[in-house]
């Protein structure tokens, strides 16, 4: 048989490492290259064991999100700087908040998918994706006006605290945090390590993420862990958790030619922006808007047991081409295998029968729901 | 008295009264981690040496299994259809993969012995 030794196997060079890199080790993780980074793929129980722990009764699941970049804007004109940037509402964004929204190319095309949240009036705190950082970064940078600064924070570790038991445990150890409602956001004490938390995740779980000083981040990350309802999760159990989610997928689900209409993310852009559609590529994603795209994300199920992956040929029934998986694999909570990809606008209807070209083979499936598994979030 | 054998490709290859048992190793089961999804070759099948002719798929990814001697598929193991993880837990023994009536038996003593298999991990 053929052994993949993980996803990014064939990148060189040096990988960086996290500020937890010496705890993944001592926790018997099996590391692995992404994004240039070398981080935990899973730990001795494994991602089906991580993955359902993280959706189980009222335990949590902690991942080492690090890789992903942190950063600030400051000045009091940084939310309209960045608002040309962005569709989303972020001028609209109270302090204490944090919302979901994308950078977008002239083509529409989108960029990175971040999250934004505001620290005071003339502070915003970001988040990108780690395969992104270097990019997003100096993009912002170059369009920012006078007044308006970006301060990297390279020297900061994330940590995503997902599941039910998620908010007992920072109840415990951080209450300000358990007060948040779902995307709140600000400073916040945890077991007396000063941190930036937010009411977030990218499991489809409640949970936390936490931004702490590299240096108190193996502190904070063994007193979660120490709680009863902890368990560490890698980067397998969060890439299935979030599949399941019904989330993207930088570089798989969305990429600089995918627009946030064709990847269902029409909902990021703010109503106020739709009035002047004044960011990249408004004019196309308005155009869309009011008359479709060609290709629409969806949710796909087949209806065998093997799993289709990313890259799979989608085929509608009568055989013609309609799409591709751009994010496929076995969903843990629901013991069967789930898609996600784009497909013809006209075989987008819930139900609609396709047919996935597996080795050689067209394996029924069809048009369903996301997300595949309920969020969970707090409301 | 069985014999068994190695591939490079982390296949064991148990040959018992001219029918070969082919299954993956442990370290193979180690490196995949939950196994998921197994597809096995129709009974009857005639595949060559180095032939992919199962699949088998962890929640990260898919695996082919090669065909390690040229022969007949004669049995096929459903009990790893049925629960994938028996894989993880029995990989050299409950956890096969299928049977092949080799077409040249004595193909088989060119496969790698157990020595030359754990040298071969040690090098990787």
């Amino acid at each position: 048989m053929t052994l993949e030794t993980g996803p990014g196997a064939a990148d060189h060079g040096p990988l960086k490492t996290t500020p937890l890199d010496a705890l993944h080790k001592a926790l018997g993780a099996r590391m692995v290259p992404f994004a240039g980074w070398s981080m935990p793929v899973q730990y001795p129980a494994g991602v089906l064991a991580e993955h359902l722990h993280c959706r189980a009764g009222a335990s949590a699941a902690l991942f080492d999100v690090s890789h992903m970049g942190q950063a600030s804007l400051h000045g009091s004109g940084a939310a309209a700087a960045l608002e040309a940037l962005v569709p989303g509402d972020i001028q609209g964004l109270k302090t204490g908040r944090q919302r979901y929204t994308v950078l977008t190319n002239a083509g529409g095309g989108i960029i990175d998918d971040l999250m934004v949240a505001t620290l005071a009036p003339d502070r915003l705190f970001l988040v990108v994706n780690a395969s992104r950082r270097d990019i997003d970064l100096p993009h912002i940078a170059a369009h920012l006006p006078a007044g308006v600064t970006l301060e990297r924070h390279d020297d900061r570790a994330l940590l995503a605290l997902q599941g039910p038991g998620a908010a007992a445990v920072m109840a415990r150890l951080g209450p300000a945090a358990a007060a948040f409602p779902f995307m709140g956001f600000g400073p916040v004490a945890i077991g007396g390590i000063d941190c930036l938390a937010s009411r977030s995740g990218y499991t489809g779980e409640d949970g936390f993420e936490i931004s702490v000083p590299a240096v108190q981040a193996e502190a904070l990350a063994r007193l979660l862990l120490d709680q009863p309802e902890v368990k560490p999760a890698g980067l397998g159990a969060r890439d299935s958790l979030r599949l399941e989610a019904g989330l993207c997928l930088y570089g798989n689900d969305i990429d600089e030619g995918t627009t946030p209409v064709e990847a269902g993310l029409g909902w990021v852009i703010g109503p106020r922006r739709r009035t002047d559609w004044a960011f990249p590529g408004g004019s196309i994603i308005r155009d869309q808007i009011e008359h479709g795209s060609p290709r629409v994300r969806v949710g796909i199920r087949p209806d065998g047991r093997a799993p289709a992956r990313a890259g799979t040929t989608i085929l509608g029934e009568d055989g013609s081409p309609a799409g591709t998986v751009t994010s496929g694999g076995f969903a843990p909570s629901l013991n069967a295998p789930v898609a996600m990809g784009y497909v013809r606008r006209d075989l987008a209807a819930l139900g609609t029968a396709l047919q996935l070209q597996v080795r050689g083979r067209a394996l029924p499936a069809r048009v369903v729901p996301l997300p595949f598994v309920p969020h969970r979030y707090l409301r | 008295m069985s014999e068994t054998r190695f591939t490079k490709d982390h296949e064991w290859v148990r040959l018992d009264g001219g029918i070969v048992t082919i299954g993956i190793t442990e370290h193979a089961q180690e490196a995949l981690g939950d196994v998921v999804f197994v597809e096995l070759p129709e009974p009857g099948r005639e595949v060559a040496e180095g032939e992919a002719c199962a699949v088998v798929e962890s929640v990260k990814a898919a695996s082919d299994v090669y065909a390690p001697l040229t022969g007949r598929v004669v049995e096929t193991n459903q009990a790893i259809v049925d629960d994938p993880a028996l894989v993880n837990r029995a990989a050299t023994g409950e956890g096969w993969f299928f049977r092949l009536e080799p077409s040249d038996p004595a193909a088989f003593a060119a496969l790698l012995d157990e020595a030359a298999y754990e040298a071969l991990l040690e090098s990787e």
